[in-house]
């Protein structure tokens, strides 16, 4: 009996350790820790730089490339009826691969398979600009993960990976964004991590750029080896990320500090 | 790249105060940055932006190095008469970028 008694001890206390997800009602954007001018700055489409990239995605979607000759426009039509919402269920499962896939690695696959074009580089002009354009028709839309069960390892692994110590200072995600979102870091919010507004125009970047590289910013400040661009463990992290913040609206493209 | 986000009212009433925002794409490289190789990135800013209302000239700013990429101002001006704001945006390598908005004053 006393033995039963401990075991329930120690799963109630494994139980705790791992109850400090945040709950439902607590979640945040990171909008709502951003001083009044950046706030402002982002509701103005005039005065929010990211609305530069969404204008120049809107071009490309319209313009045939590759030996296909085809654009974007041509197999999906009106971007405003075709993409809405789509941003809001990825990353999502490519029967192909057999994995998960985020926004810039689908768009590059539609390059490559159907308008036989050279796959644009990660963090490229190109590729920000369309994914900010296709992502910005979900906006004030709820991030809605379609629950696919062939999704559920990956998504097993990315929260995994959210919740495991790594690097020299030997952090795990969740550390700071689930523990510590009310604190700050030196004079900034350490914020929930929500990815709302990705592809995001930051201050300190001074340019749009995407969720993988905000974690790899995020991972390279833990003192850890970042993962390179298009590897399937920022697709997974993406992926527990998205879930995590199921049912907050997309804000693309968002500002932020 | 998209060239330039521009907020002007559309309307407005005679003698009114409006505000103009702009905002246009550039890079901004300040001229004091170096590549990993240590080599200096050469200076590419604007350096000048005006605004002519119908033709004349009504703001004028310099820019300078500190100022972020993409950069974004605002001012005001009174609204006299129906016509168009011209801006233009001019800077190293021979940048130049023009845009326009229209007001109509009641």
């Amino acid at each position: 009996m006393r033995t039963a008694y401990a075991i329930i001890a120690l799963l109630l206390a494994v139980m705790h350790a791992h109850a400090t997800e945040i709950p439902q009602a607590q979640r945040r954007s990171g909008y709502s820790f951003m001083s009044p001018d950046s706030k402002a700055m982002q509701d103005d489409d005039t005065s929010n730089p990211g609305m530069l990239w969404v204008l120049d995605g809107e071009a490309i979607w319209n313009k045939p490339v590759g030996t296909a000759n085809k654009a974007c426009a041509d197999c999906h039509g009106d971007a405003t009826a075709s993409m809405r919402g789509v941003a809001a269920r990825y990353p999502a499962f490519d029967e192909a691969l057999g994995r998960p896939v985020d926004l810039e690695q689908r768009i590059n696959l539609c390059r490559t398979e159907r308008q036989q074009a050279p796959a644009l580089d990660y963090e490229s002009h190109d590729l920000l600009a369309l994914t900010a354009f296709i992502a910005h028709q979900s906006r004030g839309m709820p991030i809605a993960p379609v629950g696919d069960p062939q999704l559920a390892p990956f998504l097993a692994k990315g929260r995994e990976l959210f919740m495991q110590r790594q690097g020299q200072l030997n952090l795990a995600c969740a550390n700071c964004h689930d523990d510590d979102w009310d604190k700050h870091l030196a004079g900034s919010a350490i914020t929930q991590g929500q990815p709302t507004g990705y592809p995001m125009y930051r201050l300190e970047w001074q340019t749009l750029g995407s969720l993988s590289r905000r974690l790899r910013g995020c991972i390279t400040g833990i003192r850890a080896q970042a993962f390179s661009y298009g590897s399937p463990e920022l697709v997974e992290l993406e992926l527990y990320l998205m879930s995590r913040a199921a049912g907050m609206p997309v804000e693309t493209p968002a500002v932020r500090p | 790249m998209a060239s330039a986000l521009i907020n002007v009212p559309k309307r407005a009433k005679r003698g009114d105060v409006v505000e103009i925002r702009v905002l246009t794409s550039h890079i901004m490289e300040p001229g004091y940055r170096r590549t990993a190789a240590g080599d200096v990135i050469p200076r590419n800013i604007i350096t000048s932006f005006t605004c002519r209302y119908n033709g004349s000239e009504i703001f004028r700013a310099d820019l300078f190095p500190a100022i972020s990429a993409n950069p974004y101002l605002s001012f005001f001006t009174t609204a006299t008469e129906s016509g168009t704001f011209d801006f233009e945006w001019i800077g190293d390598n021979g940048f130049s970028q023009t845009a326009s908005a229209p007001i109509t004053v009641e």
